[in-house]
């Protein structure tokens, strides 16, 4: 029995801890406790092989009869309801008065019709709060969709699972009336003045990849503070989504317009918001099944024609 | 093991105790041995046979992600850097500052005396995040001429105003463990009130206290990321972006492995300047 015994047998994660347990103190060779811990830790993190995570909570088979998709046989976090998270605060014109449950704004009026498709009256329906960091962190999931104007990207379908879209987002900027930028009419306008944004949206990648101002942009934790810094002029212009934009203008901030919109991209390149769900939910077919629905019927149009009526800048020359 | 090392100039041992003592150490390291490797066992293969860790090594230590977030990481961490290099000397000059207003005593003073008093009691009631935010977003909100607006001048100084509080206290704590007998020794050789201070207390004061302003100081290192809040991207911050748009907690690991990198000199430099204090003092 000796080392060379260990390294073969690596595969076998109790024997080799129990070897190297004897190598090290009965051959008293205190000298390999670090190289053994790590060959132990290959032997025994290898031994669970590459599994991803499951998707236990709706793990259950619904029977082979019924619709897969039917309220009855859904397998949701708390059976006979469905559970939609959001962040706190819930912001206009997604959510109204921070209350997702009122079904009013544009996001829980969606998730309602959805709910609504899926089988769920508007009683079944309760609102968890997850933060967005929350939202994508591993582990269970105590919701059954995310819904929080959360882009589709193809990085971020490797860890979650979305939805199909449900609104396509086009990204807008908003200034003071007195900003430096506030009659910028091409995106070479842009380049020399601080922008902002807030962190973790597709606004900041947008700045990174296609405005590249000179100055590096500044990022908030929410838009809160990127309206402070814009009223009290630390950055020129704000870079949000056009809903957003829209509402900052029409709503909170006084004097500040929306200076345009970006040029608009059609096809699979276009940024979608999407409804987010842990790995291996398959509750996501049902739910793709329920948008298809709500796309044909004009339902979807209508919800939003309702909360974001007269959402529309003019376009960036590019 | 400092009481087996025989330098020059030791006691004498006597031969038997002599090998008493080694014994006694090698069984002592062999006991600590077993210990650790036992304890380093149990834990490896509690974690490594948990079902999520696959997915927690994929998520916060991938390799690839590391990589690739790592440059981005860095160059943003230059700015935690700049922020800690140039708080620091203000931090000192302030502390000082106030710590000798405080220990003042004429009457005349006395106005500044409360203010100092103020100052710390309010600055070290009030958390960091809340002072950055406050004086971040607040400052630049009076639209004044003569006050610059940028973010990273308001967060320093926050960082600046807080941390000066804490730092005062330390210097007031050297100051007066300075033994009475040292200024009345100083007095009574002719030297006035302000060369006392000067000559005699202060370098006493301030080399005694080196080792917790050090450790004020590695904290400040870490509190740089409270900047982050008004704006300027720095590296806690750049990870975050980092994530959020992978969804892979692994730039938040790189920004870790940066701080401490640049924290754990400064925490043996302070292990050794304490253990050579201790040396010139006599060890207690």
């Amino acid at each position: 029995m000796n080392l060379g015994d260990v390294w073969q047998n690596e595969g076998r994660c109790g024997e080799v801890s129990f070897r190297a347990f004897m190598e090290v103190v009965v051959r008293r060779n205190f000298l390999l406790v670090v190289p053994v811990a790590v060959l132990v830790l290959a032997a025994c993190g290898s031994s669970n092989g590459g599994g991803s995570t499951t998707a236990s909570s709706a793990a259950s088979t619904p029977s082979a009869s019924t619709d897969p998709c039917a309220a009855s046989s859904l397998a949701t976090v708390t059976s006979g309801t469905l559970t939609v998270g959001t962040d706190k605060p819930a912001y206009p014109p997604y959510f109204v008065d921070d209350t997702p449950s009122n079904g009013k704004g544009f996001e829980s009026a969606v998730a309602y019709a959805v709910a609504e498709k899926l089988g769920f009256t508007k009683d079944q329906v309760t609102w968890s709060v997850v933060p967005f960091n929350n939202s994508y962190a591993p582990g269970k999931k105590n919701f059954d969709f995310d819904i929080n104007q959360i882009s589709i990207t193809p990085e971020r379908a490797a860890v979650v699972d979305f939805s199909d879209g449900y609104y396509t987002v086009n990204q807008a900027v908003v200034a003071l009336n007195s900003s430096k930028i506030a009659g910028a009419k091409t995106l070479a306008d842009l380049q020399g003045a601080k922008l902002g944004a807030q962190v973790g949206t597709t606004s900041l990648l947008y700045i990174q990849n296609d405005i590249k101002p000179s100055a590096q942009p500044s990022v908030y934790n929410d838009t809160v503070g990127a309206e402070a810094a814009l009223k009290s002029g630390q950055i020129d212009g704000l870079v949000v989504d056009l809903p957003t934009a829209y509402y900052i203008t029409a709503a909170e901030l006084d004097n500040s317009k929306i200076v345009g919109q970006f040029p608009a991209v059609d096809g699979p390149e276009a940024e979608q918001f999407g409804m987010l769900f842990q790995k291996g939910n398959p509750l996501v077919a049902c739910v793709n099944k329920a948008l298809a629905d709500l796309t044909s019927s004009g339902q979807l149009k209508q919800i939003q024609d309702q909360w974001l009526a007269g959402v529309d800048a003019p376009y960036f020359a590019s | 093991m400092s009481a087996l090392t025989s330098d020059v100039g030791s006691p004498y041992v006597d031969p038997e105790r002599r090998d008493l003592m080694r014994r006694k150490a090698r069984r002592d390291a062999l006991v600590a041995s077993v210990s650790l490797i036992a304890c380093v066992v149990v834990a490896v293969v509690l974690i490594a046979r948990s079902p999520g860790w696959p997915t927690v090594q994929d998520l916060f230590f991938n390799g690839e992600a590391f990589k690739k977030s790592f440059p981005e990481v860095l160059s943003a961490f230059w700015l935690n850097v700049r922020i800690f290099l140039v708080a620091e000397p203000c931090i000192l000059i302030l502390a000082l500052i106030v710590a000798l207003t405080r220990g003042s005593t004429a009457p005349i003073l006395f106005p500044l005396r409360a203010v100092a008093t103020l100052y710390t009691d309010i600055f070290r009631g009030i958390p960091t995040i809340l002072l950055v935010l406050l004086l971040g977003f607040g400052v630049p909100a009076l639209n004044s001429d003569f006050i610059t607006n940028e973010p990273l001048v308001w967060g320093t100084v926050a960082l600046i105003l807080s941390y000066g509080a804490y730092v005062s206290e330390v210097f007031r704590a050297g100051i007066e463990s300075v033994h009475p007998s040292q200024r009345a020794a100083a007095r009574s050789l002719g030297l006035s009130a302000t060369q006392t201070s000067r000559y005699v207390v202060l370098p006493q004061a301030i080399r005694r206290v080196i080792p917790p302003l050090l450790n004020d100081f590695i904290s400040l290192q870490k509190d740089t990321a409270l900047v982050s809040v008004i704006g300027p991207i720095e590296a806690l911050r750049q990870a975050q972006i980092d994530s959020s748009f992978t969804f892979n907690f692994t730039p938040y690991v790189v920004a870790a492995c940066l701080f401490i990198a640049l924290t754990v000199p400064m925490t043996r430099f302070a292990d050794y300047l304490n253990r050579r204090a201790a040396d010139q003092r006599g060890h207690g």
